[in-house]
């Protein structure tokens, strides 16, 4: 009897410690997420948290290693730290104006390649025999270089071409998405950063410190009829090249009339025509036609009102269009007018996956980080972003930018020795004067596109007169 | 010359630390403290290293002569505190007192590093406190009736918590110290060893429904004293405590899940009634966006973190004295930032390991009293470590309770003491226990071989199976 007792005792006991066990166990497992997370956090935010401005550890490796250079795909020196016989440290940018946006400047704060790449370039991974070297000279250490994916030809072209007007020119490889050329005008020098400070801050107007590029909302005016066109195709893919329509210069719906760019009248057109004309009237025909939240969903494939998964500052694209959108926004948006705003920056995007059979590569601008000597400590390859158009699509778009070349509004990219393909727009930003904004988007060699331009000129007039030329200069300089 | 050795210490400092916590669970392998002893001896070992290596690292960092009179002072600390235990109670756990020394020498090493006066006061609190608490697992082993002042427990518990609530003086918003003849103290910290006793007593002689009924409104009494003095950590800790011990010493699944159901809506309710609340669980959601002013201390913290990398930048490489509070809430960014990520998981690990040997002597006590004294406590200082480490690294809300044995401060130090030396003493009591059992069964045995030999069979079995569990 008392041993049973025993027994039952020792049996109770066991379950109690089964208890003991959960618990030991519970902890356990909620020390190992923690530790899980603490790493992860810690590792994945490293770069962010060193540059965020409340974080004074910035302060020690700037006072610990001279801050990198910044070089150009050719090597060409973009911005370098020099430092005098006195421990002075000045940032120079031989090329001055030139990179103004793209490269940006380090002190104020910071902005462009300066600002994305500060974390490499205020870190010293030299060689420890180096450092220790250069601590019994008192010597701070080198920074590691950033080099960018610029081509300073490519740059100077770009730059020359805009001339006096404001501006932006982006020039991407569409099968990588390295950015190659990126001008933004009106333009600073950032080697006199300090002194003009203040004065640009007052420049409310006129934008200096804007990457127009990348940042600047402008209407896109008829290059957004490579969307709308689009989506007829999407909407329409067996029948959309028997389309036809007869311009009279004007489409009207109720109260609401579109007239073509100068009025012009384009008589009987089809498809191709219509778009290589850019005729308004037949693309607001086009824009009544179309299934308005499946057109949503086109702008979301390309892009439009949402994040992006870059490495510098941009502004997101515009435009919502959904089944309560009124008819005469729906005709205003399909010839890319009313409330559409978008960056050049987006444009070329489009515009690249089109030229790579509808598979958009991620823009980047930093190639790699290096040490002083040369050893590369991070590469930064070439990833695909996200698939705008299947291939078919982006077949039927190239045939239609390319059409817009020979005989349409982009005439006077035809006779080069190589092939081109794109659009121009003419975008009215005002509304009572009809001055506009000149556009093109484009690429070149159609066969084999290696070069894809986009190119706002403002208040310029019409893309096929003042933007068209630049693309033309810039592809000549490349492929002659 | 400096740069090699703070660049070749960190790999180093690492790689012993990482042996050091890699022994902590080896010696889960072995069941008698008799096979541990090489085990013992390595860590030993590892843990001058460690200490040696960072103390080495802060001189050639500082230049400073006055570091390395002050590590050989910690050291013959250490040395001695290991030596003596060994000698005064031949029969305790050696683990528990190699984590402790390990806890406290990194204590020293980060605090030697962000303030040396706060490290020569911390040093003098360590020694006295040590010399103090050794005699506690004497005491725990003789003193019988300990187990029999229920409510007297309750009573000072309850007392101690009143007096700081009315009398105590506010530091960062919260009542949570007073000071007699010049010393600060805080009452909450020793609270937590008392209500570990009362809730072991109160519920090993009884736990039907009354007595838990009974003794949860004297927690509730002990939680809500510490509300009102807005020192929400100590209240949860107190909580959680107190739902672990009655689901342990009932074996009723149900307690546990009221106790989890009624914490949560306590939660809720804390979370709609007081700002204070609010401001904090907003400061772990997105602490950038009040960076300014709530958020200010989890960012520091996190910028610490995160700026250190697996290895860290170094002692006296980083900046954690940007983090306010650094030395007592936020300790554990100063040794992630410095000492590196990896060694910051050591620290963890090295803490978890001392948790699962609470629980494993707690498994073994045959006495329900202590063996609730052995989970409870285990339970308040794991649980301690997780709300300031989770704290620290936004894993949850911040609550601001010390990191035992390395943060600066002096109850949190004496109470950390003390609770490791109550588990040494229960260590202790187990093994006489173990005795009395094996003599028992021994003498049971012979008279068994005289009577029913088939008996015997059947209680070997019974004690194989009790030994695959344990």
């Amino acid at each position: 009897m008392k041993k049973l007792k025993r027994l039952k005792q020792e049996k109770m006991r066991k379950k109690r410690n089964r208890q003991i066990l959960v618990v030991t166990y519970l902890f356990v497992a909620v020390f190992l997420c923690m530790m899980g997370y603490t790493c992860h956090y810690a590792i994945t935010h490293q770069q962010e948290l060193i540059n965020n401005s409340y974080n004074s550890r910035q302060e020690i490796l700037v006072a610990q290693n001279t801050r990198g250079s910044i070089y150009a795909a050719g090597r060409q020196v973009l911005a370098r730290t020099q430092t005098d016989e006195d421990g002075k440290e000045t940032r120079e940018y031989p090329y001055g104006n030139m990179f103004s946006h793209v490269v940006g400047y380090s002190v104020n704060g910071r902005y462009g390649i300066e600002a994305s790449t500060n974390y490499y370039l205020i870190n010293s991974n030299a060689k420890l025999s180096e450092k220790v070297a250069n601590d019994v000279a008192g010597l701070k250490y080198p920074g590691d270089n950033v080099v960018t994916t610029l081509d300073v030809d490519l740059q100077q072209i770009a730059y020359d071409s805009l001339g006096i007007y404001k501006g932006a020119v982006i020039v991407t490889e569409p099968s990588t998405g390295r950015i190659l050329a990126m001008v933004s005008k009106p333009d600073f020098d950032p080697n006199e950063i300090e002194t003009i400070w203040d004065e640009l801050l007052e420049d409310q107007e006129s934008g200096v410190l804007l990457n127009r590029v990348t940042q600047g909302l402008y209407p896109p005016g008829s290059t957004f009829k490579i969307v709308t066109a689009l989506e007829y195709i999407r909407e329409n893919p067996d029948s959309y090249s028997q389309y036809t329509y007869q311009c009279n210069g004007r489409f009207s719906l109720g109260e609401e009339t579109i007239n073509c760019y100068h009025g012009t009248v384009h008589g009987y057109e089809d498809f191709s025509k219509s778009f290589a004309k850019s005729c308004n009237a037949s693309f607001a025909n086009i824009g009544m036609q179309l299934d308005r939240s499946r057109f949503a969903d086109t702008l979301e494939s390309l892009l439009f009102n949402q994040e992006l998964k870059v490495g510098f500052a941009y502004n997101q694209s515009k435009l919502v269009i959904d089944e309560n959108t009124e008819d005469a926004d729906m005709m205003q948006a399909a010839i890319g007018q009313g409330t559409t705003a978008v960056t050049p920056l987006q444009m070329n995007m489009i515009t690249c996956a089109i030229a790579n059979d509808g598979m958009l590569m991620k823009p980047y601008l930093v190639d790699h980080v290096e040490t002083h000597e040369g050893n590369v400590i991070k590469q930064f390859d070439s990833t695909t972003y996200t698939r705008m158009m299947s291939e078919k699509e982006a077949g039927i778009m190239k045939e239609l930018m390319q059409e817009v070349v020979k005989s349409g509004t982009g005439t006077k990219l035809s006779g080069a020795s190589y092939t081109a393909a794109g659009k121009t727009g003419s975008a009215e930003y005002n509304s009572v004067k009809t001055d506009s904004h000149a556009w093109f988007t484009g690429f070149a060699p159609v066969e084999n596109p290696e070069l894809c331009v986009t190119i706002i000129i403002e208040g310029a007039g019409s893309g096929g007169d003042y933007a068209v030329p630049i693309a033309r200069r810039i592809f000549d300089a490349y492929f002659e | 010359m400096e740069l090699y050795i703070t660049e070749l210490s960190k790999y180093i400092i690492t790689f012993f630390i990482a042996l050091y916590t890699l022994e902590c669970f080896l010696v889960f392998r072995f069941q008698e403290e008799e096979r541990r002893k090489g085990i013992y001896i390595r860590q030993n070992f590892l843990m001058f290293l460690v200490h040696f290596s960072c103390f080495l690292v802060i001189c050639f960092e500082t230049g400073k002569m006055e570091y390395l009179l002050f590590y050989i002072l910690q050291q013959i600390l250490l040395f001695a505190a290991i030596m003596l235990f060994r000698m005064i109670y031949p029969r305790g756990n050696r683990l528990i007192i190699n984590n402790m020394c390990m806890l406290l020498s990194i204590g020293f090493v980060i605090l030697s590093r962000l303030s040396y006066e706060r490290a020569i006061k911390q040093f003098f609190i360590v020694t006295v406190s040590l010399i103090m608490s050794m005699m506690i697992p004497y005491f725990i082993h003789k003193l019988k009736f300990l187990k029999s002042l229920t409510w007297v427990y309750a009573g000072v518990g309850i007392a101690a918590l009143g007096v700081v609530l009315i009398l105590g003086s506010v530091t960062y918003g919260s009542k949570i110290s007073y000071s007699i003849g010049g010393v600060t103290f805080q009452p909450s910290e020793f609270v937590k060893i008392i209500f570990v006793f009362f809730l072991a007593s109160a519920l090993s002689e009884s736990h039907d429904f009354i007595r838990v009924a009974v003794t949860a409104v004297l927690a509730g009494v002990h939680v809500l004293i510490l509300v009102a003095s807005k020192d929400l950590g100590s209240a949860l800790i107190f909580f959680i405590v107190y739902v672990m011990m009655v689901f342990i010493a009932t074996g009723q699944w149900v307690y546990l899940f009221i106790g989890v159901a009624g914490g949560s809506a306590a939660a809720v309710a804390a979370y709609q009634l007081f700002s204070h609340v609010q401001v904090r669980v907003q400061a772990w959601k997105d602490p950038f966006s009040c960076i300014d002013a709530a958020g200010f201390q989890i960012t520091q913290s996190l910028f610490g973190i995160s700026s250190g990398g697996w290895f860290g930048l170094g002692l006296f490489r980083g900046n954690p004295t940007a983090i306010p509070l650094v030395e007592a809430d936020f300790v554990f960014s100063a040794v992630a930032e410095e000492l590196g990520i990896i060694f910051s998981m050591c620290l963890i690990l090295i803490c978890l390991s001392c948790f699962i040997m609470f629980m494993n002597i707690a498994i073994k006590l045959q006495n329900e009293f202590y063996r609730l004294i052995a989970f409870g406590i285990g339970i308040t200082y794991i649980f301690q470590v997780f709300l300031t480490i989770g704290g620290g690294t936004k894993f949850i809300p911040m609550t601001g309770v010390t990191l035992p044995f390395i943060s600066y401060g002096g109850s949190s130090i004496l109470t950390s003491l003390i609770m490791f030396f109550i588990i040494e003493g229960l260590y202790i009591i187990r093994q006489d226990e173990g005795d009395r059992r094996a003599r028992k069964k021994k003498k049971q045995r012979r008279i068994k071989h005289e009577t029913e030999p088939d008996e015997e069979a059947e209680e070997a079995e019974a004690g194989e199976d009790e030994e695959e569990e344990e």
